[in-house]
């Protein structure tokens, strides 16, 4: 399969007055067609901001400042912004956590979709009214309700729409950015249902942004996980549950209570998150590593390919390379 | 009924909240609406126990909460602490009973007065209840820091909210819901606003001075993973009545109501070769002004029967001990 | 004429932050209390700092400004200097005694009215209301033709017109203050009504009211100088800044400058001082709520 998208070593910082926030901090990723990869990481790991970069959507005062996002050949990073915006919506979309906060509440959802598709491609209003037909029942919309308005809407079938704005154009790529968090558990679960089905029947490659990693494992095939702007794992997802190797990942792991264990001990990440102005010099890990050694706080390890398809980014494995 | 260690009981609790109309609504339709939060809740705590009440938004397992706390006050029904009732003391009494029954609160990041130094905002139960003034105030409260984690204490008595992370703020909440050692705590959500990593501890925190103080819990959430590890008895809420409720062994080796099934079905689990389950439920929650008829849950249920659309099931007992009970008309 | 001068000071406000980049809003701060303190500090040593006696004639009419007169005589031959310096004392006094009575009113009906709500809070917000939706220097009109001269009587009838300003400020936040959770809290701990108005819902309260004070502070200085300029509010005598514009405002065709100008350009330095100290406790305050 072929790579559909490759970030190298990006920065994107954030120009406050208090200090230069280092959200995204020399981040490597890929991915390819037809993979979901799930972005896992807490609050200020720089998960969002690094979805928001892949489409230069990243808000003032944040920039990015260093780094390549190469899709089909071209640098994302730095290509004008009328070339972006032929992207957006078309190869790669995004939705988030509300998608209702960004429609305009006197039109009918119809008319949304219609004008997102007709942006971007020439269709008659024939071609085009059928187009939205298919996408409200692919979403699990009856058709009448492509009349109604946004507010009418139910918090499930708000994200249904959302995702229709999203799929509307067939894009390559779809990132969702703590698309079910606001979500009940059980209409979650038919979003996470509907969302495989249509990357399937669609062919997309999603990034699935979260802070929840259970609810990532439902539906990656590979997971980053990020820890104060870097991605500190990567790896296909069972491997990952299977051996969790970064600190980190243990860590999260040992946190996070499972429904399907009886008698389980919750454990926690000793210290706090990272100070993203001012981070830990060498591992940005290091202060809360129950496995840190002298080396860990002078240098920054580099992501380490410990066996195909799987990187850590720990001195642990600086040698294990099989 | 009196039985020993019933710390909480509530009886037949009900809260509907009118709903608020706009002029023109007001005028061409004279009905008035209700959203009925709470419709019937009956259940007992022991005293050391920690009950769950877990569902979904709009459950009314927060109303439920803020009733218990007399923070608001029911439409019907009736609350006993400690077999007295309490269900519309004002006051004095009222401020008397907050010595015994206390509230953490979801959002650590809203439920502290952001002008009070954290010393000030512990201290101030104390204050309120005449107990203690001065350098004794501070030393109790400086104690309290101290046991919620929360060192050096000095230095957390003269900052601002705004000056803590969102775990230590729950922290310094939970300090001002002990100092006045309270019996009974009701815990709204207190873990879902802070990061992944550090739950645990927060966790950790409330259930070792439950140990230490025999303390009672409510414990609200909508995670029943959470409400697993942390509960012993549990009840699962659904449009402002309990479905099902049991003790926790109970409740996760042999779930019976369709809702439940449904929600141990749906909840994420951190293993990515498990089988992908099936849950059988369609649709979302409707709205509680106007719940559907019978049995509230009946419209979702791939298993409704035709009772079930006009005969409302109460709780019942699945077998002889009554622990187990469900309300449900497959029983 | 004194609309110019108030959308003159607005414009340099945003002409200085134009040039200026982030941080203005310490700068602005500061230019503003510097300003309106040299004009406090004026008006307190008048008498020591001013040459001549501002009401009686000390040389000839309408005089160029020159060594002897800084800033010339005006038409009735005194030094305009010495006006300046004694009208110092009226615009600080009426101004601070208008907003200090407003403010104190304003706020406290505004608290009592949002928490208690029901009726009392229905009748005075119908109150202020009213007074609000009158066009503010009609009303100052009326009510110092009503109350007669004089610096005190001015002065309530500058703070009628503003104190509706902070009572819906005020009673808004309480409302949305009241619903808040740490409200909650302080009723789960068992705090009486008293305590949680004075200790919850006040100091929240009131970090929004210094900018709304000193924006206000910058109005009322023209609406006193609006009101002596029309010859209501202050005795004839008087060295006021708006009387002294008006009166030499006659001469201005005849190319005679300055018996109107620098009355004039006191009145847009008090404002200036006022809307910059404002602007820049707005954004100093601000960024620590952004957080």
């Amino acid at each position: 399969m072929q790579t559909l998208l490759e970030v190298r070593n990006l920065k994107v910082y954030y120009y406050l007055e208090d200090g230069i926030v280092k959200a995204v901090d020399g981040v490597n990723f890929f991915i390819r067609k037809g993979e979901t990869v799930g972005l896992v990481g807490e609050s200020g790991s720089g998960k969002s901001t690094f979805g928001l970069s892949l489409l230069r959507l990243v808000p003032t005062p944040g920039k990015i400042v260093g780094g390549q996002i190469l899709f089909n050949g071209t640098d994302l990073a730095r290509v004008e912004e009328r070339r972006i915006r032929l992207l957006r919506g078309k190869r790669i979309s995004m939705v988030f956590q509300d998608p209702m906060t960004s429609l305009n509440p006197l039109m009918r959802i119809e008319e949304h979709l219609m004008e997102t598709i007709r942006i971007q491609e020439r269709l008659t209003q024939k071609e085009a009214e059928r187009r939205v037909k298919t996408l409200l029942s692919e979403v699990g919309i009856p058709p009448e309700r492509g009349k109604d308005y946004p507010h009418q809407f139910s918090g499930g079938m708000r994200q249904r729409v959302g995702i229709a704005l999203g799929i509307a154009l067939n894009p390559d790529l779809l990132i969702a950015d703590e698309f079910t968090s606001a979500l009940d558990v059980i209409v979650q679960f038919q979003i996470l249902s509907l969302m495989k089905k249509l990357r399937a029947s669609h062919n997309m490659a999603m990034i699935f942004i979260s802070h929840d990693i259970s609810l990532v494992s439902e539906i990656a095939d590979k997971i980053a996980l990020m820890y104060a702007g870097q991605i500190v794992e990567f790896a296909p997802a069972v491997a990952f549950f299977e051996e969790h190797l970064h600190p980190y990942s243990r860590g999260l792991l040992d946190s996070v209570p499972n429904i399907e264990l009886s008698d389980q001990t919750l454990s926690y990440i000793p210290g706090m998150p990272p100070d993203l102005i001012n981070p830990p010099s060498g591992c940005r890990f290091y202060p809360r590593c129950p496995e840190a050694e002298d080396k860990c706080r002078e240098k920054d390890p580099p992501l380490i390919e410990v066996k195909p398809e799987y990187w850590v980014k720990c001195f642990k494995y600086e040698r294990k390379r099989r | 009924m009196k039985e020993k260690d019933v710390e909480l009981e509530v009886v037949g609790l009900k809260k509907y909240f009118p709903v608020q109309k706009s002029f023109l609504e007001r005028v061409f339709s004279r009905k008035l609406e209700y959203v009925q939060a709470v419709n019937g809740v009956s259940f007992r705590v022991k005293r050391g126990q920690v009950f769950s009440l877990v569902g979904e938004s709009g459950c009314g397992k927060t109303t439920t909460g803020r009733l218990i706390v007399r923070l608001i006050d029911p439409t019907d029904g009736r609350i006993f602490f400690k077999n007295e009732e309490v269900t519309s003391w004002q006051g004095e009494k009222l401020r008397e009973f907050r010595k015994f029954v206390q509230i953490i609160f979801q959002n650590p990041y809203a439920s502290l007065n952001p002008r009070m130094k954290i010393g000030e905002a512990v201290g101030h139960p104390l204050e309120i209840h005449r107990l203690a003034t001065g350098e004794q105030k501070k030393r109790l409260v400086v104690q309290i820091l101290e046991k919620v984690g929360l060192e050096p204490a000095e230095k957390f008595y003269n900052l601002y909210p705004f000056e803590l992370s969102g775990g230590q703020r729950q922290r310094v909440a939970i300090a001002r819901a002990m100092i006045l050692n309270p019996e009974l705590v009701v815990a709204d959500e207190p873990i879902s606003m802070i990061d992944v990593s550090l739950r645990a501890k927060i966790l950790e925190l409330m259930l070792s001075l439950k140990n230490e103080r025999n303390l009672t819990y409510v414990f609200i959430t909508h995670d029943l993973a959470v409400a697993k590890y942390i509960s012993d008895w549990i009840a699962i809420m659904y449009l402002g009545e309990i479905v099902e409720i049991g003790r926790k062994e109970d409740i996760f080796s042999n779930p019976c109501h369709p809702y439940t099934k449904a929600l141990l079905a749906a909840i994420p689990v951190p293993d990515p070769k498990k089988a992908k389950k099936e849950i059988q439920l369609k649709g979302e929650v409707p709205s509680s002004i106007n719940p559907p008829s019978g049995c509230k849950f009946h419209p979702r249920c791939n298993f409704a029967m035709k009772k079930c659309r006009s005969l409302v099931p109460s709780l019942h007992p699945l077998n002889k001990d009554g622990n187990h009970q469900v309300a449900c008309h497959l029983f | 004429m004194i609309d110019v001068k108030y959308s003159l000071s607005k414009h340099i406000v945003s002409g200085i932050r134009a040039i200026f980049p982030r941080r203005t809003a310490e700068y602005f701060a500061l230019i503003g209390l510097i300003l309106i303190l040299s004009i406090i500090v004026m008006a307190i040593f008048a008498p020591l700092i001013a040459p001549y006696n501002p009401i009686k004639k000390v040389g000839d009419i309408l005089e160029r400004p020159s060594n002897k007169f800084i800033l010339g005589t005006d038409g009735l031959g005194r030094d305009i200097l010495s006006r300046i310096i004694f009208g110092a004392r009226t615009a600080i006094l009426v101004t601070f005694l208008a907003i200090s009575i407003s403010l104190s009113v304003g706020v406290f009906l505004g608290l009592l009215s949002g928490y208690i709500g029901g009726k009392f809070d229905s009748v005075f917000s119908l109150i202020m209301d009213a007074v609000y939706s009158f066009p503010g220097l009609i009303l100052a009109i009326v009510l110092t033709a009503m109350l007669g001269p004089g610096i005190v009587n001015t002065a309530i009838a500058i703070a009628v017109i503003y104190t509706p300003t902070y009572f819906r400020m005020v009673r808004g936040l309480v409302l949305s203050l009241k619903e808040s959770l740490f409200v909650e809290a302080a009723r789960a701990i068992g705090a009486r009504d008293r305590t949680i108005v004075f200790k919850y819902i006040f100091p929240n309260v009131i970090s929004s009211v210094p900018i709304v004070l000193s924006l206000n502070a910058a109005d009322a200085v023209l609406t006193l100088a609006a009101l002596s300029f029309l010859g209501l509010g202050l005795p004839a005598p008087t060295p006021d800044w708006g009387f002294d514009l008006k009166a030499g405002h006659a001469y201005l065709a005849a190319k005679i400058w300055w018996p109107s100008t620098f009355p004039g350009l006191m009145i847009v330095i008090l404002t200036l001082g006022f809307s910059l100290l404002g602007e820049g406790i707005n954004e100093l305050l601000n960024p620590e709520l952004r957080r």
